[in-house]
């Protein structure tokens, strides 16, 4: 079912956490809302399932509106960040309380039961109760009594928030097989880029209550529209510089910009695996110290300094590394091989994510 | 020679400050509670079990042993939905006069019990606010059971509520948002979430509720009258036979308050222990 959202907005107290939002959802898709805490993301997650009501706007699903409906109307399934498994009831009991809610058949209920408990791999576990499981299965759970009743909509807040990096990963590549098997139109919250880039087919960017960015997680990574997408989907280096008519300069380097009217400062950001270092200079380059070298496994972080700049970071892959063969101390020169501009008025300099600067 | 001494742990205190200290606090037990409980016992039964028994087969005292069950009967519920409504509405909504609804549930610890029992007096005595109108429709609330139960339930509104709310506030809401977005109804979400998820704690908030209802004094001594065989609770009778020089009879029924507090001991234990397994699960449940 699709969902249309329009308009939104929200507010506890004097803090408005959402601001305008509008956003669609086809049908079938799962789409991550990404951003930092405090972005909204989990607010809008709780008006879609109806835990929450919007101060303005409305939401539609499949083109009917139903903000006015309850929660309890909605046929949505949601799957908490810790669970919310109901701790005196067996794996089976709380997979099948949706359906006893609804006084179905006990062998429906039973049958329902026993098909989902084999979807997410934990027949063996029916009788446990849930502190007799893993963080990991008890999520799995969660996820099977989210389906119950065969929702045509699936929410998922911070789904493995509260889980370790390893049955992190897993469940992810589990989460994306279950999607491409039941195609239910699913909006999963979180704020690490890497598990909305690997799970979803389309990112939604969220900062300050705001929808900043929509698009594949190829587009949101290579043609950032904000800085906030810049700085917040990895490491950036930012170079302080202007832009006139439809170029950009940073010292003495040049670049292709966005035209612009006269001359207004610009921060030009390049991504860390965007620069090249050279042992001599190259014409468009930057003179730079290598103050260290951080091992990463498959690649080599350099850090250095560069007069006018800071701190800047470069990740090279190990063979070039090997290849350049460099030690804290000495000079180099950097050629950035892609750059983004946006004026300086556009940035508001996130301390959130690691940066150049 | 001599073994060697074990280590001291960091933090730890010399065995003589540990000693001390211990044996200060059996001292002060012995002294407040052992000894006197002992007493209770003792005189009660020193003149032989016979007259033990029938002091407690007198029809005086049988009829405060029946009214103190009525009392705790229709106090104790009465609480216990009060204090899971208060503690339901203090945890799970956000209101105005909130703050101030939780420190008027305390109120009744921080007053003394006479006056809980004056004010009944006041609203509903003969003189009272409400007298008059209650006593032209044959009702009569104070020197009768009715104001008993009144100031008993004033007396003792808190337990319930504030054993509640720590635990419903530390438990948070999100299994109840699952229940409801589940497709479960309000009723459905107390009955199969809320209610299993608070009941140890309940139970606990009711034994004590119980404790208090059963051996209440100061609040139902002003309201009760003392009428002998109908508006005497058993501490009034224990009072009143003490007074008499009864001595023997006045023991024999405190014992039964005795009993009722190893008994709420027990309860209490118990429900502590139970109570403890059920945060723990929880704890283990939310590893944040």
């Amino acid at each position: 079912m699709s969902i249309e959202i329009r308009g939104l907005w929200k507010s506890f107290g004097t803090n408005t956490v959402l601001k305008d939002v509008s956003l669609d959802v086809p049908d079938g898709e799962l789409v991550a809302l990404l951003g930092p805490s405090g972005c909204g993301k989990t607010t809008l997650l709780r008006i879609l399932a109806g835990l929450e009501t919007a101060d303005a706007g409305d939401v539609r699903h499949a083109g009917e509106e139903i903000s006015s409906r309850s929660a309890r109307e909605r046929n949505v399934g949601l799957v908490f960040q810790h669970y919310a498994l109901f701790r005196h009831m067996t794996v089976a009991e709380n997979v099948g309380f949706a359906l006893r809610v609804r006084k179905r058949p006990k062998e429906e209920i039973e049958a329902r039961v026993n098909e989902l408990l084999a979807l997410v791999q934990l027949d063996a576990y029916r009788a446990r109760y849930p502190h007799q499981l893993s963080g990991g299965q008890r999520q799995r759970v969660a996820l099977a009594r989210a389906l119950a009743t065969s929702p045509r909509i699936l929410l998922l807040d911070e789904p493995f928030g509260a889980l370790d990096a390893r049955v992190r990963q897993e469940l992810r590549r589990w989460l994306r097989r279950l999607h491409d098997e039941l195609h239910v139109t699913s909006v999963f919250v979180t704020h690490d880029q890497e598990e909305a880039f690997e799970v979803s087919d389309r990112i939604v960017l969220m900062n300050q209550g705001r929808i900043e960015q929509v698009g594949s997680p190829a587009q949101v990574f290579e043609e950032p529209a904000s800085p906030f997408v810049m700085r917040f989907l990895g490491a950036v280096n930012v170079f302080q510089g202007h832009v006139e008519g439809d170029r950009a300069y940073v010292q003495d380097l040049e670049f292709a910009a966005p035209g612009g009217a006269g001359r207004t400062p610009a921060h030009v950001f390049v991504r860390p695996h965007e620069l090249e270092i050279h042992r001599a200079a190259v014409p468009g380059s930057l003179a730079a110290t290598v103050s260290r070298l951080v091992p990463l496994g498959a690649a080599v972080r350099v850090e250095l300094t560069a007069a006018g700049n800071g701190a800047l970071e470069v990740e090279l892959d190990l063979r070039r590394s090997e290849a350049l063969a460099l030690a804290p101390g000495d000079r180099v020169h950097l050629s950035p091989r892609r750059v983004r501009v946006f004026p300086a008025s556009a940035d508001q300099g996130d301390s959130l994510t690691a940066s150049g600067l | 020679m001599s073994a060697p001494a074990r280590p001291r742990r960091p933090g730890e205190d010399p065995p003589a400050v540990r000693i001390a200290l211990t044996a200060l606090a059996l001292v002060f037990l012995a002294v407040l509670v052992l000894v006197p409980a002992a007493a209770v016992v003792v005189e009660a039964l020193k003149d032989g079990a016979g007259l033990f028994w029938k002091a407690l087969r007198d029809p005086d005292a049988l009829a405060a042993v029946r009214l103190t069950l009525l009392v705790a009967a229709i106090a104790v519920p009465l609480n216990a939905a009060f204090g899971l409504a208060a503690a339901w509405s203090v945890t799970r909504f956000r209101f105005p006069g909130k703050s101030v609804l939780v420190s008027l549930i305390d109120l009744p610890f921080g007053v003394s019990p006479v006056i809980s029992g004056m004010v009944t007096v006041l609203l509903f005595g003969a003189q009272g606010w409400f007298g008059p109108w209650l006593s032209d429709h044959g009702v009569k609330v104070v020197f009768a059971v009715p104001g008993i139960v009144l100031a008993t339930v004033f007396v003792t509104f808190p337990f319930v509520a504030r054993e509640l709310i720590p635990f419903m506030e530390a438990q948070g809401t999100e299994e109840e948002e699952a229940a409801l977005v589940l497709g479960a109804g309000g009723w459905q979400i107390f009955r199969s979430v809320t209610l299993p998820n608070v009941k140890w704690s309940l139970l606990y908030g009711v034994v004590l509720c119980n404790a208090r209802a059963m051996g209440e004094f100061g609040a139902v001594s002003v309201v009760s009258g003392h009428i002998r065989g109908v508006t005497n609770t058993i501490p009034l009778q224990v009072e009143i036979l003490y007074g008499e020089y009864q001595f023997r009879a006045a023991f024999a029924v405190a014992s039964l308050l005795f009993v009722l507090a190893l008994v709420t001991l027990v309860a209490k234990k118990s429900l502590e222990w139970r109570q403890h397994l059920a945060r723990r699960e929880g704890a283990r449940r939310s590893p944040a």
